[in-house]
C-alpha cells in the first residue's frame, strides 16, 4: 500500500503507537503491584486506532469498549489521568467510578466507553442522530470488537444509521484471527454464522471495507475515503479492521507474552525469540511500520530510540501521576446520582 | 383536531389526561427545538391510541420520527443523542416492551452521568403505556414501574390525571436525567380542568389529592382513582375520614410528604395495580415502619396485583386491579372492623 502521509503524519502515528505499546506494557507491571481488577489491552492493534484518528477533526465525536486506552491514547487522553482511573483515584477522568472498562474523555470527544459488548454502538447512531441534526459535518466513530457483531441491538443500531443516513463510521476492529477456539478450551473471540463480518453491514446497504488493520498506511487510506464519505452526508460506512491477535491477549487475563517490545525488531532477527517469536515477526504493526519507514528512510534509528526513549519517561511519569493520586472521599461515592 | 396554540385560549379547558400530554409535547417542542420525538408509529400515523396526533404534521419529520421495530436500538440512539446535545422523547409503545430496551436503560442511560462524574447528562423522556384492562393479555398489561424505580439513575414518574400529566410531563422533558413517563392507558380519556398556560409540577412531588386525620391511602397512577372513592365511601358508611396521597413520581420518592401524612393519621395503607411482591407497596411500608412507626395505630396494609401474569378472559383480569370495595373492607379492618 502506497503510504499518502506525510513525515509529519507517519512521525505522529508512530509517537502514538509507541505510546500506547508502552503505556500498556507498564499496565501490565502496575497489575501485578495493585491488582487493580480485570482489563483489556490493545497491543498488536495499535496501527487502527493510532492511524483512524489522524482523518477526524476535534469536535468529532467518539465511543469505545473496555479496550479503549489505545483510541483514548491516540486521541491526545493525558496518560496520568489514565492511571489514576485504573487505579479508582480522585484524579482519574471519571473520579474512580468508571475504571478501565469505562474510561471517558469529554475533552477529547469520548462519549462513552461500553463494558457492554455490543452497547456502545447503539449509543454511536444516537450520536450520529445528534450531529446529522446540528448539521456541523460532524461525525461519530465508534470503535467495537467483532464480538459485537452477535449483539442484536447493532444490527439494528446500523440498520437505523442506514436508513438515516447518519454520519457513523462503524469500527469494526477484529482481532479474531489468532484466537484461541473453543475447541482447544479458549475462548473463541467470535462466532458468527456470516462468512464475512462485513456481509452483514453490507446486507443493509451500508458500505463496507476490509482493510489489514496492522498496516498503517492502508488503514490511512481507507479511513480517510470513508470519513470523508460520511462528512459529505452520503450515510455510514463500516469498516474491518482485521489483525492477528497479540498472544498475551489469547488467554482470559492479560499476559506479557512477547516480552517488553525491543523496536531493534524491525531490523534485527536475532532480538525476537521465544515461542511468540512469529507474532512479533510478522504481525506486530510497530515493528512492521518501524521497518517500512526506515526503508523509506522518514528517521534515523538514533532518533526513534531518541522517540521511544522520551514516550517511556512520560509513561513513568504518567504512572507516578496515578499512583501519587489520592483514593476517593468513600462519602463521595452517593454524590451525583443525577444530573442537576 | 390536534390540540395547538389556540387551545390556550379555550375557554373550556377540561382536557383529558392524553390530550394534556399531547399539549404538553406540543408546548416543549415549541419552546425547544433540541427536543424530538421518536418512536413507532409516532409519525404520521399520529401513534397507536392517537397520542401523537398533529406532532408530525406541525414539526415534521426531523422531529417527530417513525422508526422500525427496534425498540433496543431505539432507546439506545435516544441515550446517544441526549449525549451529544438532543432531548428526545422517545416512546415504547407498551409498558411490556421495557424488557427489550432493559440493556440500553439499565446499563447506559441510568449510569452515564455518575460513570462519567458528572462529565454528561442523558436528558430524555421514555414514555410509555401501561396497565390493565381490555384484555390485552399477558404481554401487554403489565406494569413494571417498581423494576424501573429499583435503578438508581432514573425517574420514574407515573401521572394520575391530567393537569398532573401535563404539569410533571413538562418538567420530564426539562429535566437533565432520564426520565420514565408512565400512563395507565385506563386514565386517558379522563377529563378536568387543565390551566392554560405554564404550569410545571417538579418531579418528586407527591400530592395531597384528598384531606383525612384517620387514615392514609398512598396510591399513584390509575390507583389513586380507586383511592378517592373508596375514601368517599369510608366517610359516608364508616365515619372514617381518609387522605388520600398520590405519590405521583416513584423514584425519587417524596418521603417527607409521606411521612407527614402518617404523623397526622397514624394509619396507613399502600395501593398499587403493581405486583404485590418486591413492589412499591412493600418499599414504602417499609420506609414508613423505618421512619415513623411510632406514630402508628395499626400495621400498613397493602392492596396491589396478585402475583400471577396477567390474564386474558375479562373475569379473570378483574382479580389483578384492586377494587373501590377492596379498599374499603382493608381499611375497615384496620379500625376493627371484621371482614
Amino acid at each position: 500500500m502506497t503510504n499518502s502521509l506525510n513525515i509529519e503524519q507517519n512521525l505522529a502515528i508512530l509517537d502514538r503507537m509507541l505510546l500506547i505499546r508502552r503505556f500498556e506494557e507498564m499496565l501490565i507491571d502496575l497489575d501485578q503491584d495493585h491488582d487493580f481488577g480485570h482489563y483489556h489491552l490493545y497491543i498488536g492493534e495499535e496501527a487502527t486506532g493510532a492511524t483512524v484518528v489522524e482523518s477526524l477533526i476535534p469536535t468529532d465525536l467518539l465511543l469505545t469498549t473496555w479496550r479503549n486506552h489505545g483510541h483514548l491514547l491516540a486521541r491526545g487522553t493525558n496518560p496520568g489521568r489514565m492511571v489514576a482511573e485504573i487505579l479508582g483515584r480522585v484524579d482519574g477522568y471519571n473520579k474512580g467510578r468508571g475504571g478501565t472498562l469505562h474510561l471517558t474523555d469529554r475533552e477529547a470527544g469520548f462519549l462513552s466507553t461500553s463494558g457492554l459488548v455490543g452497547g456502545a454502538v447503539g449509543l454511536a447512531a444516537g450520536a450520529g442522530f445528534a450531529l446529522k441534526q446540528a448539521g456541523e459535518g460532524n461525525i461519530c466513530v465508534v470503535f467495537f470488537g467483532d464480538g459485537s457483531l452477535e449483539e442484536g441491538v447493532v444490527f439494528e443500531a446500523m440498520n437505523l444509521a442506514s436508513l438515516w443516513s447518519l454520519p457513523v463510521l462503524f469500527m469494526c476492529e477484529n482481532n479474531n484471527s489468532g484466537a484461541i477456539s473453543a475447541q482447544e478450551g479458549g475462548f473463541p473471540s467470535s462466532e458468527i454464522a456470516a462468512s464475512q463480518i462485513s456481509d452483514i453491514p453490507k446486507s443493509l446497504n451500508i458500505k463496507s471495507k476490509l482493510v489489514d488493520g496492522a498496516d498503517v498506511a492502508a488503514v490511512h487510506a481507507v479511513v480517510t475515503e470513508a470519513v470523508s464519505n460520511i462528512r459529505s452526508g452520503n450515510g455510514p460506512v463500516f469498516i474491518e479492521a482485521y489483525s492477528e491477535r497479540w498472544p498475551g491477549s489469547r488467554p482470559l487475563w492479560p499476559e506479557q507474552a512477547t516480552g517488553v517490545t525491543q523496536l531493534e525488531a524491525a531490523w534485527d532477527q536475532t532480538v525476537i525469540t521465544g515461542e511468540h517469536a512469529d507474532w512479533v515477526r510478522k504481525f506486530d504493526p510497530i515493528i512492521r511500520f518501524i521497518r517500512s519507514q526506515l526503508e523509506a528512510g522518514l528517521f534515523s534509528k538514533d532518533e526513534l530510540f531518541d522517540r521511544d526513549r522520551k514516550i517511556q519517561n512520560q509513561v513513568i511519569e504518567a504512572r507516578a501521576f496515578g499512583e501519587a493520586s489520592a483514593l476517593p472521599d468513600p462519602q463521595s461515592a452517593l454524590d451525583g446520582v443525577f444530573a442537576a | 383536531m390536534p390540540p395547538d396554540s389556540s387551545a390556550n385560549i379555550q375557554s373550556d379547558r377540561n382536557i383529558t389526561l392524553k390530550a394534556a400530554v399531547l399539549e404538553a409535547m406540543f408546548e416543549e417542542m415549541k419552546c425547544d427545538e433540541n427536543v424530538v420525538l421518536i418512536g413507532e408509529d409516532v409519525g404520521a400515523a399520529g401513534g397507536v391510541f392517537k397520542q401523537t396526533e398533529g406532532l408530525f404534521e406541525t414539526f415534521g419529520a426531523d422531529r417527530v420520527i417513525d422508526t422500525p421495530i427496534s425498540e433496543s436500538a431505539i432507546f439506545g440512539l435516544s441515550v446517544g443523542a441526549a449525549m451529544a446535545g438532543s432531548r428526545p422523547i422517545v416512546e415504547v409503545m407498551f409498558g411490556d416492551f421495557l424488557t427489550l430496551v432493559m440493556d440500553q436503560l439499565v446499563n447506559q442511560a441510568a449510569k452515564v452521568h455518575y460513570m462519567s462524574a458528572g462529565g454528561f447528562n442523558v436528558p430524555l423522556v421514555l414514555r410509555t403505556g401501561i396497565g390493565i384492562g381490555g384484555s390485552l393479555g399477558p404481554q401487554h398489561s403489565q406494569s413494571l414501574h417498581s423494576w424501573l424505580a429499583h435503578i438508581p439513575g432514573l425517574k420514574v414518574v407515573m401521572p394520575s390525571s391530567a393537569a398532573d400529566a401535563k404539569g410533571l410531563f413538562k418538567a420530564a422533558v426539562r429535566d437533565n436525567n432520564p426520565v420514565i413517563f408512565m400512563e395507565d392507558r385506563m386514565t386517558y380519556n379522563l377529563k378536568e380542568h387543565v390551566p392554560t398556560g405554564e404550569k410545571i409540577i417538579p418531579l418528586a412531588s407527591a400530592a395531597v389529592k384528598r384531606k383525612g386525620v384517620e387514615v392514609t391511602i398512598f396510591a399513584i397512577s390509575r390507583a389513586v382513582h380507586t383511592a378517592l372513592a373508596a375514601a368517599e365511601i369510608l366517610l359516608e358508611e364508616k365515619n372514617i375520614s381518609t387522605e388520600v396521597v398520590d405519590l405521583r413520581t416513584l423514584a425519587p420518592l417524596d418521603v417527607e410528604t409521606i411521612v407527614s401524612s402518617v404523623r397526622k393519621t397514624g394509619r396507613a395503607i399502600v395501593l398499587d395495580g403493581g405486583y404485590k411482591s418486591f413492589g412499591i407497596t412493600g418499599e414504602i411500608a417499609a420506609t414508613i415502619g423505618e421512619l415513623v412507626f411510632d406514630y402508628l395505630d395499626a400495621p400498613v396494609m397493602r392492596l396491589a396485583a396478585p402475583d400471577i401474569p396477567v390474564p386474558y378472559s375479562p373475569s379473570l383480569e378483574s382479580l389483578m386491579v384492586p377494587s373501590v370495595d377492596q379498599v374499603v373492607a382493608k381499611v375497615s379492618t384496620m379500625f376493627g372492623d371484621s371482614v
